[in-house]
């Protein structure tokens, strides 16, 4: 508010735009704002709206935006549909949790010790490592599939969590996050005086460094939350118990409209929880990315 | 820093590069033990599967046989005796050439139109365009939107208002399949690289406008060139990598959405190919060939881009 109270000001006491802020300009802005953002939010508003419709709405000819008699049918005719396949519906929800809560300790305990080493700790090298990393966040997994299920099946891995545990330990896009950051909310001074109380790198890490970063790992937890929470079937999980609940309910397509009420529940029930942890955490994303940079 | 000399007693200049460097290594060895697990993983499972792939690509390796090399003739086959290839390449690169700019001026120009509102609404419009793309479970929405009967909410309006008589098959029609692929994909676009511009133009200093402005810069868009890119110039990079990276990726919507194959490979991209090669036929030598192409072409880009963002502002 203060911002936008200081720009006006600005204005009337020169007699001219200060700020290059002509009125044609805002009306453009505000217009492709207005027209991307519906672009963007009706269809999510769509999917929860479908969601809640009874059958005989979804049947409705033309479609109908709105639900008229909304009702939670569609969230108990996925339980029950979910409830029908042979292994435990509370299966698939045990194997997501587990894969994810492992995937993300691991994530946030390796990558960013290996963050403040490569930030904080002068060692030989650490210029080569981190470019690396750098380079690996310009291809994505997908060009490593191949070469990765031979290492996986060689290791034994097949049909096992470790098969996705393990690899996603070693993602880097929230390490080199974590290293940028730490890069510039750290001063070496913290750290020298520490080290010279005879303090160990290690509880430098635990007790200085780590909580001066709160809003890096809490970004790392999300990113890689994000990223198993999502993890639906997968090339290395045969058994069913082992699958997971995004698998599971990406088995209940849209194949039919008579479907599509239980699919739309499917997807809000997906997407309800990576949407609400952004939500509580939005600003310390958006101040871990301010220092997201890549420098050369 | 008086410390430091007394633990040091030989300065710098009387030691040859290789002394200075192990002394550093035993000094800081600490650095070393805490990278190790994390690089283990990412050397196990990133740096390993890259080199891996372009020597297996070479051979002929199908998991079952002792793999012959055979040098180059997985690329000949490739580029000249696999028409789905060259169909995948085309699609990959229209996908990559279209969502990949799009989506990054969008989450550019998206950030810098909402940088100035108050941080509340700026939160919840962030919330908006950001959504998309961690709502994985979303994706389905589109094809009740585009569904094949008249209960999809295109086909209803277009039968309704006489537009069309009998209903479209949106994902199954060549004609539609590419564009209806592209948009969606864009709809899931605004990522990583939005955020770290909503927060990059958070971080520049506005005294740098207001200075601008005295020294006659005439217009916001004179404002974005001169001032506002070149001080984002780091996020620009960073988020140019995320766009190309995910340009280059797609596949997972188009088989969400269309199926696999989609209708006369109308969207069939590399990764299709090599999910096809790699994990049904099992023809590892082969699709190794096009992972290395994928990879070639990823960082080829990338690496391209980024000396063209050098030249941002100057």
């Amino acid at each position: 508010m203060a911002k936008r109270l200081k720009d006006k000001k600005m204005r009337t006491r020169n007699h001219e735009v200060v700020l290059n802020r002509s009125v044609g300009g805002d009306l453009g802005i505000n217009i492709f704002l207005v027209i991307m953002g519906l672009f963007m939010f009706l269809p999510m508003l769509y999917t929860v709206l479908q969601s809640l419709k009874p059958l005989d709405e979804l049947f409705y000819y033309p479609p109908r935006f709105f639900v008229r008699n909304p009702t939670l049918k569609n969230f108990t005719d996925l339980l029950r549909l979910m409830g029908t396949s042979w292994v435990p519906f509370s299966r698939y929800i045990f194997n997501t949790i587990f894969i994810t809560a492992c995937g993300v300790a691991g994530q946030l305990v390796f990558a960013s010790i290996a963050a403040y080493a490569l930030s904080k700790v002068k060692f030989p090298g650490r210029g080569f490592f981190f470019k690396l990393i750098r380079y690996s966040l310009m291809f994505s997994s997908t060009v490593t599939s191949i070469t990765s299920f031979i290492i996986i099946s060689s290791l034994g891995w097949m049909d096992t969590y470790l098969a996705i545990i393990i690899p996603a330990w070693g993602t880097t896009l929230g390490l080199y996050l974590m290293k940028q950051f730490m890069e510039s909310n750290i001063t070496d001074e913290m750290l020298e005086s520490a080290r010279i109380d005879g303090a160990t790198e290690l509880r430098i890490f635990w007790a200085i460094a780590m909580p001066m970063v709160k809003p890096a790992w809490l970004t790392l937890i999300i990113m890689s939350f994000q990223g198993l929470w999502q993890s639906g079937s997968s090339i290395y999980i045969h058994s069913e118990q082992l699958k997971t609940f995004s698998y599971a309910i990406s088995q209940i397509l849209a194949t039919s409209i008579a479907r599509s009420g239980a699919a739309a529940a499917s997807g809000v029930i997906m997407m309800i929880v990576p949407i609400f942890v952004f939500v509580i955490s939005q600003s310390n994303i958006i101040e871990t990315m301010g220092t997201s940079g890549m420098k050369d | 820093m008086s410390e430091k000399a007394v633990k040091r007693p030989v300065a710098r200049k009387d030691m040859t590069k290789l002394q200075w460097t192990l002394k550093e290594m035993r000094r800081n060895y600490i650095g070393y033990i805490f990278i190790a697990p994390f690089m283990f993983i990412f050397f196990l499972f990133t740096v390993i599967p890259v080199a891996l792939s372009l020597v297996v690509s070479l051979t002929n390796f199908n998991m079952m046989e002792w793999p012959d090399f055979i040098f180059m003739d997985n690329y000949i086959r490739l580029f000249l005796d696999d028409d789905l290839f060259i169909t995948a390449l085309k699609n990959t690169i229209i996908f990559a050439v279209i969502t990949g700019p799009t989506s990054y001026f969008l989450s550019l120009f998206t950030a810098w139109f909402i940088n100035e509102l108050p941080p509340k609404i700026r939160a919840i419009i962030t919330l908006i365009f950001y959504a998309p793309s961690i709502s994985g479970g979303a994706l389905m929405i589109w094809q009740v939107l585009f569904a094949n009967d008249s209960y999809g909410w295109a086909n209803g309006w277009l039968l309704k208002l006489g537009i069309i008589d009998t209903p479209i098959l949106w994902f199954y029609d060549v004609k539609y399949i590419m564009p209806l692929c592209i948009i969606v994909s864009l709809w899931t676009s605004l990522g990583t690289s939005f955020l770290a511009f909503i927060a990059g133009l958070q971080g520049i200093n506005r005294s740098l406008f207001e200075a601008g402005a005295m020294d006659g810069i005439k217009n916001r868009w004179q404002e974005l060139w001169f001032i506002t890119l070149p001080s984002m110039k780091d996020q620009l990079m960073f988020g140019a990598v995320m766009a190309i990276t995910g340009a280059f990726g797609y596949g997972g919507i188009v088989t969400a959405l269309c199926g696999f194959p989609s209708t006369d490979y109308a969207a069939y991209t590399i990764s299709h190919h090599l999910d096809d090669y790699g994990g049904s036929r099992y023809e590892i030598g082969y699709a190794s060939a096009i992972s290395f192409v994928l990879f070639m072409m990823m960082m080829g880009s990338n690496l391209l881009i980024q000396k063209l963002l050098k030249k941002v502002g100057q």
